[in-house]
Order: C-alpha cells, then structure tokens, then sequence
C-alpha cells in the first residue's frame, strides 16, 4: 500500500538528509525549526549592525538612504516573522508534546509542512535580494508608500506574498497545536494542570489562527492594487490609505502577543524550577493570559493615534490599553512572588528570566506612557518607540528564547551548554542590551525620528547614537560566544541525565535525548508539576528518586512513518506565491507559472491524503530522534 | 494516539471530539476572520466609488435569488449525502453527493455569467472604481471556497464510487459538509449586505456618504 501511493518507495530512514527531508518527528521539526530561525535571527541582526554603523556619526554615508531603508525592513520583518516566530514555534515543536504526555502532536505531517513552507517563503522573501529589489517600506508598509507609484520595484510584491505564504504556515502549524494541546493531553492532564508554557502555547495559537487572516485581507488587497489595478488603497478612486493600517494593526497588535506570550511561558517554567518552589498563584497567571488574549483585540488603534481618528476612538483606545497593562503587570507580580522566600539558583536560564522579567518592565512603562494619546503625540515615530520595542521584543522575547534555549538543550541533547560561557553571553546581552536601547528613549524624547538615515549635527543626538552603536559591538560578541557554546557543548559539554535541573514537568521524567516515540508508556498526571509529586513522594519514602522511564521494546510502539508529500506539497504552495513575483516583461506568464504550483501542490495533497499515516510494514520504535538532532 | 492522522481508527482523545473534526472546527473559525475583514472592507467602501457603475446600476438581484436558492439547496442536498453514509446507503451516498457537487457547480455557473455580463457587457472591472475593487474579491474569494469545496465533493464522489464510503468513514463526508455548509452562510451574508442592502447603493453624494461637492483635490 505504501509504496503504491507515490512515485518514489517511502522512506524509512531515520538518519541522513533524507530523513531530515521527509521527517514528521515533532523532535526533529522543532530542531529544524530552531536551527533555520536562528540563521535569521543572524542575518537580522547583521542588517541591524549595517543601521548601526551608519547611525554612529552624525552625517554618516557608508550607506545611502535607499539601502538603509530596506536594511530597517528586513531587519524588523526578518526578526518578527523568520526569526522570534519560528523560534517560539521550535518550542512548541520540541516541548509541547513532551511536556503533555503526547507522542506526537495531532497531525505529523501538517506538521512538517508547516516548516518546509515557512522554509521556502523564507526563502523566496530573500530572494528579493538575488534581485536587488529589496522590501523598503518599513515592517508595516502603510500605504500609499507601497502603491507601484511610489514603490515600482518589486521590492514590495517580495514583501507581500512572502508574507502570505508565512501566514500560511503559521496558520497550519497553530491549528496544530491547538489542536494537539486541545485534544492529545495524557490521562489526568486537566486544563488546570497544564504547564503554563503549555497555556501559553495554546493562547498564542488561538491568536495566530484568528489574527493572520485579517492581515492575508491586507497583504493580498495590497498585492491586488499592486498587480492587478484595484482601488483599494487608491486615493484617486476614493480608496483610504488608512483601512491598510487598521487591517494590519487588528493584526499587528495580537501579533505582539503572539510574539510576548511564548516567552511569558518559557519564563514561567524556568523561575520555578530554580526557585525550587511552585508557580505563585498559577490559576491568576493563567486567567491574566487569557484576558491579555481576549483584549489584546481591542487595542489596536494606540498605534494609530495621531491619524486623526478623533477624540472619542483616541480616548477608548488609550482606556483599553492602560487597561491591558494591568493583566500584565499582575503576572510579574506572580513571577516576583515565584521568587520571594525561594531557593534561587542562579544558573544561566534563571539569569536569562530575571532578566525577561527586569527589561519586560522597563518595555512595559514604556508601553504604559504611549498608551496615553496625548503623551503619545509627542512619541509617535521617533526613537522612543524604537527602544519601547525592543525592550519588549528583545529585552523580552529574545532573553525568554534563550532562556528556554538554556533551559532545554540538555533535553534535546543530553548535553549541558557551558554555565561558564552562558553567564558570559547574559551578561554581555543584558549590559550590551541597555547599552544600545536605553539611549533611545532619550534621542526620541529629544526629538530624534526613527527611519531617518542620517542625521546633523547639533540637536544632541550624537552620544545617544554613539552609545547605542557601542552597545551592538558587545551583543554581537555575546552572540558569538551563545554560538561557540553550542558548538562546543554538542561535542565536549557536560553529560545531562535526565533531569539535570530538578524540574516539574513532564518531559524530565524520559530520557535525554527522548526516544522518538517519547514516552514509552504514557504518564497519567497526578496533578500540575506532576514530576515534582512523583519526585517528592519518593524521597519522602526513602526511596531513591525514580531514574529516566526505561525505553521500550523495539518495534512495540507504533509511530507515523515519515513521508515526502508535505515537502512536496509545500514547494507547490510556494511556487504558487513565486510564480506571481515572475517579472519577464509579460505579466500573464504570471499565471500558467503559477498554475504549475498549483498542480504540484494538488498532485502532494492527492499523494498525502491516499497515504497512511504510518506505513503497515515499517520497523518502528526503538530507534532514537534525539541523537539525529544532537549529533 | 501513534495513530493520530489515521481517520479510519477509533482513537481516544482528551476531550473525546475527533482530531481532524476538531482541526474543522477551529480552521472555520479563521476563516470566519478572512470572511470578516473581505466584507469589512466592502462595507467601508460602500457609496464610496467616484464613478459609475455603482450597484444600483448592474447588480441583478432576482438572478442572484435564483443562485442563492440553488446554493441552499445543495446544502439540502449534503446534509442528505452524510445522512444516506450514515445509514450505507450506497446509492444514495453517490446520488447526493453528486446533486450538492452539480448544485454548487451551477452556483459557479450563475457566478461566471454575472461576472462576464457585469465587465463585459457593463463595463465594471476590478479596476473600474471602488465598488469593482471590493465586489470581485469579495465575491471571487468566496467562488473561490465554491470551487475548492466542488472539487472536493467530487473527490469524494470518486471515492464513493469504489464503495469506500460507509458509517465508518463518515467523518470523511461530515468534514466536506461542515466545510460546505460554512461556505453557504458566509453566501447569505455575503447576499444580505451586498445585494440585498447594499443593492440600491448610487455614487458617494447620492448615498449620503459625502455632501456638498465632491473634493476638487480628487480627479473628476
Ligand atoms: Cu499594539
């Protein structure tokens, strides 16, 4: 049967680049997921150095405006959607099956094409480069600057229907985790004795599949006005510039969420464990997520204040922001109260959490002063709201990724990262942090205006700009010494266990790395932090606390065999967005090249849904993901 | 729960509803967001359009009725298809699915002509005015999910025809359904606003939506 279904036999090797290619293991795709966000996150963080080294002197021309304008685009569109998404995603990949007592998450393969369109979106945004025709309209594109008239270049079109393929994993990849959270918890595992990571996951999923929608109505009107004539941002035909932006901010401002609430989560299992003691009020951080959620609807137009929208939607929209704050204020509360009166180990993803926790409320104030209307005017589109975001997003979401990448690469790998060299990288990250961004709040109150390529001399900008470049030179030498960890804990680092933190969850209680079927048999969950009950009762016994689950019996657990139909699948679906950027001089080449995707993308779904998920005749069990991913 | 893209499997899941019922269920919901913020941007735009033609000019609401009626009744027709799987009966499975897969094709059908007699013959393209714009996404978008669901039917036509449909792949016709009977609201709505509602809309002075001149900056 199996080998029917498909031109090729299906593959049933579990080591090389094939299996790589054709893997449905969550293990595996959440190490693909890691490994190519992060090769954004670089790249990102290599244009932010080109906006750094020209902002350092004033009157600076190592580039000219152009290139900085599309530098500031990829370096913000690069880290929201290729790098800080996907790495939170490669989370949910890796832990959220483990840490719910699943052996996979619902659909395998929905799975795997999740990240092999995200790949090639990726990509083929990227390609923008190949052609010289980089994205240049900043990462929320207002129109009408992004209408042919004022961009001709296909910069924008890159931009658009890269997007739209993106949205359209991260679509597939949310429905399957809340799905898999929804409906594949281990026996016992009540809503309430989810970890709260695992909340997290859920909320942010939720968000993902009710926010992208609305932003693919924005991308694919723009794409529209764009390539095919319509209005829709078309001031001459009465179309209203000012529809893109609540479109893209009903979006944009969940989006934020989206971005925040994984690390919320990350950082909410770490304080405990090295706090050797409970979450403080768990069912208070939970019930402030799904409010955060559920508001975080009703926000949208602080970013649009100075539009003229008028007093009364200025004054509802600075109410329910400030509003919003308190949600999230009353979960750092929770996590100060996790850490009062406990044992702290200050090992480097607790280091990693503090610090989420302490540049969070700086980012937080921030937020708090432009929730305000009138205080905003006088922020709006100047520095202040540079160094607001990225307090948030790096000081917040990048410190809770690697805070949890501390945290799980000795699950993943067996292998500990160098406590040495980690308390160097936080260090470095945390002063090169506020190096860098602090100053900002000072060259925007001073009246410095983001985007702007140069700037004379004169108005007091030059130390604030001057520090900020300085503070990059010492968060890249934190990255590369994150990088050398990595590469040196793989081969040389400290051998883990199973349980090298003590930790409350589920996934500590196999072995590391997990076997590919995880759980041997499957755990019934005896309460929230289940791993702590069990440890507890046994040490309280005398007894020796219980070692990783031993594995099972080759072949006796029954696993979904790889296939090749989500790759294939998902290079259809992307060449569809391709064939639409296919600038020959005769726009209705366009279509036939796009109908081909459209047939390869068919000819995958026929091949995957005539195919078993697991193949009848295949070995299964016994051989390990983990070590694949580690070695 | 190794099984969990095997439909034909019975599986226990946490909350006993099905994976792939359950991946239904949520994916209509963003769906619901996509429908939402097509039609939002119609009903911004309405009585915005500078020139002609405006909806009271082409939009010809008995035929539509018409395509309308024939869209609920292959949602008639489909709620007959998973009850004859439900109950194995063969000929019906094959006979109703066909009727809701013809049913919809007809709806495309009425959808084509109105396309082609509202550019063609009455001049109204994408790139006409505002009203152009946001008609032909709104309502290619949803002939869009019209065809999608169509080939899908006739897929599973295609496979009931092999006798591989029964009480035990039912899901497989039920999730066609849900999908089918969505598309079919988002049409009501989609018929009340636009036609409807929306049918009598002129240009922006005589909708009410400017007054006095309209604006010198704008091109006449
Ligand atoms: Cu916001």
């Amino acid at each position: 049967m199996a080998t029917t279904t498909g031109v090729l036999a299906r593959p049933t090797s579990y080591s090389g680049v094939w299996s790589w290619l054709t893997t449905v293991d969550h293990k595996r795709i959440g190490v693909l997921y890691g490994a190519t966000a992060f090769i954004f996150l670089l790249i990102a963080g290599l244009e932010a150095g080109v906006l750094r080294a020209q902002l350092a002197r004033p009157n600076s021309t190592i580039v000219d405006g152009q290139t900085f304008n599309a530098m500031f685009t990829m370096h913000a569109t690069t880290m929201i959607f290729m790098a800080i998404m996907p790495m939170s995603v490669a989370f949910f990949n890796f832990v959220v099956p483990l840490a719910i007592g699943a052996r996979d998450v619902a659909f395998p393969r929905l799975n795997a094409f999740s990240y092999w369109v995200f790949l090639f979106g990726a990509l083929l945004m990227h390609t923008s480069f190949l052609v010289g025709q980089i994205p240049d309209a900043g990462w929320f594109s207002y129109a009408n600057l992004t209408s042919r008239t004022f961009s001709p270049e296909a910069g924008l079109d890159f931009w658009a229907i890269g997007l739209l393929v993106m949205g359209a994993s991260s679509v597939a990849g949310a429905l399957n985790f809340t799905v898999t959270i929804i409906n594949m918890r281990a026996p016992g595992m009540s809503l309430w004795r989810m970890p709260v990571f695992i909340w997290m996951t859920l909320l942010t999923s939720i968000l993902l599949v009710l926010a992208f929608p609305v932003i693919t109505v924005g991308l694919i009107e723009l794409t529209m006005d764009r390539n095919f004539g319509t209005n829709f941002f078309n001031t001459s035909a009465g179309g209203d510039p000012v529809l893109w932006q609540h479109l893209f901010w009903v979006f944009g401002h969940p989006e934020v969420y989206i971005l925040i609430l994984p690390a919320m989560g990350i950082v909410s299992e770490i304080l405990p464990t090295f706090s050797k003691k409970p979450l403080f009020g768990y069912p208070v951080v939970i019930f402030s997520g799904i409010v955060i959620a559920i508001m975080g609807w009703a926000v949208w137009s602080h970013h649009m204040f100075t539009v003229g929208l008028g007093p009364v939607a200025n004054s509802v929209f600075t109410i329910t922001t400030m509003l919003i704050a308190v949600p999230t204020g009353v979960k750092i509360f929770n996590w100060i109260g996790t850490m009062w009166g406990g044992s702290l180990e200050f090992k480097t993803p607790m280091l990693f959490a503090i610090g989420f926790i302490a540049l969070f409320i700086v980012g937080g104030l921030s937020g708090v002063s432009h929730a305000v209307s009138p205080s905003d005017f006088q922020q709006q589109d100047t520095y202040y709201i540079v160094a607001h975001i990225h307090y948030v997003l790096f000081g917040g979401s990048i410190f809770g990724i690697f805070a949890g990448i501390y945290y799980w690469f000795p699950k993943l790998t067996n292998r500990m990262l160098g406590e040495g060299l980690g308390k160097w990288h936080f260090w470095l990250m945390f002063i090169g942090m506020n190096i860098t961004f602090f100053p900002m709040h000072f060259a925007g109150l001073d009246g410095m205006p983001r985007r702007i390529y140069t700037y004379p001399v004169g108005y007091g900008w030059e130390v604030y700009n001057l520090l900020s470049s300085l503070g990059y030179v010492l968060l890249f030498v934190g990255f590369v010494m994150f990088v050398h960890n990595i590469f040196h804990s793989l081969k040389k680092g400290q051998v883990a266990g199973h349980d090298p933190w003590d930790a409350p969850t589920l996934e500590w209680s196999i072995s590391s790395p997990p076997p590919e079927y995880n759980f041997a048999e499957i755990p019934h969950v005896r309460g929230l932090d289940h791993y702590w009950i069990v440890k507890r009762e046994a040490r309280a016994a005398g007894q020796p606390v219980p070692g990783p689950e031993p594995h099972a019996a080759p072949g006796s657990v029954h696993m979904p065999s790889p296939s090749y139909w989500p790759l294939v699948t998902a290079f259809g679906v992307v060449w569809i967005g391709g064939g639409m950027l296919i600038d020959v001089g005769w726009d209705y080449i366009k279509f036939p090249i796009s109908f081909v995707g459209g047939l390869i993308a068919f000819i995958g779904v026929v091949g995957w849904a005539n195919e078993p998920a697991s193949a009848p005749d295949a070995h299964h069990g016994g051989h390990e993901a983990g070590h694949g991913a580690a070695h | 729960m190794a099984h969990a893209e095997t439909a034909h499997h019975a599986e226990a899941t946490t909350t006993g509803l099905n994976h792939r019922k359950l991946l239904m269920w949520i994916f209509l919901g963003s769906d619901c967001m996509l429908f939402g913020a097509l039609i939002a941007t119609y009903m911004v735009y309405r009585g915005q359009s500078i020139v002609g033609p405006y909806p009271v000019d082409i939009l010809n609401i008995p035929v539509t009725t018409i395509s309308t009626f024939v869209l609920l009744c292959s949602s008639f027709a489909m709620v007959q298809a998973l009850a004859a799987t439900n109950r194995n009966n063969q000929r019906g499975i094959k006979i109703w699915l066909l009727a809701t897969a013809l049913l919809g094709f007809t709806f495309l059908g009425f959808q084509v002509y109105e396309f082609y007699t509202f550019s063609v013959v009455e001049g109204l393209f994408i790139g006409t005015n505002l009203f152009g714009s946001t008609f032909f996404t709104l309502t290619g978008f949803h002939g869009a999910h019209v065809t999608l669901g169509v080939v899908w039917l006739v897929s599973l036509f295609i496979v009931a025809f092999k006798g591989r449909l029964g009480p035990s792949t039912a899901l497989d016709v039920e999730l066609a359904g849900l999908y089918w009977h969505f598309v079919d609201i988002v049409w009501i709505v989609i018929f009340t606003l636009v036609y409807l509602i929306g049918g009598y809309d002129a240009g922006p002075v005589a909708a009410g939506v400017l007054t006095g001149p309209i604006p010198s900056v704008l091109p006449v």
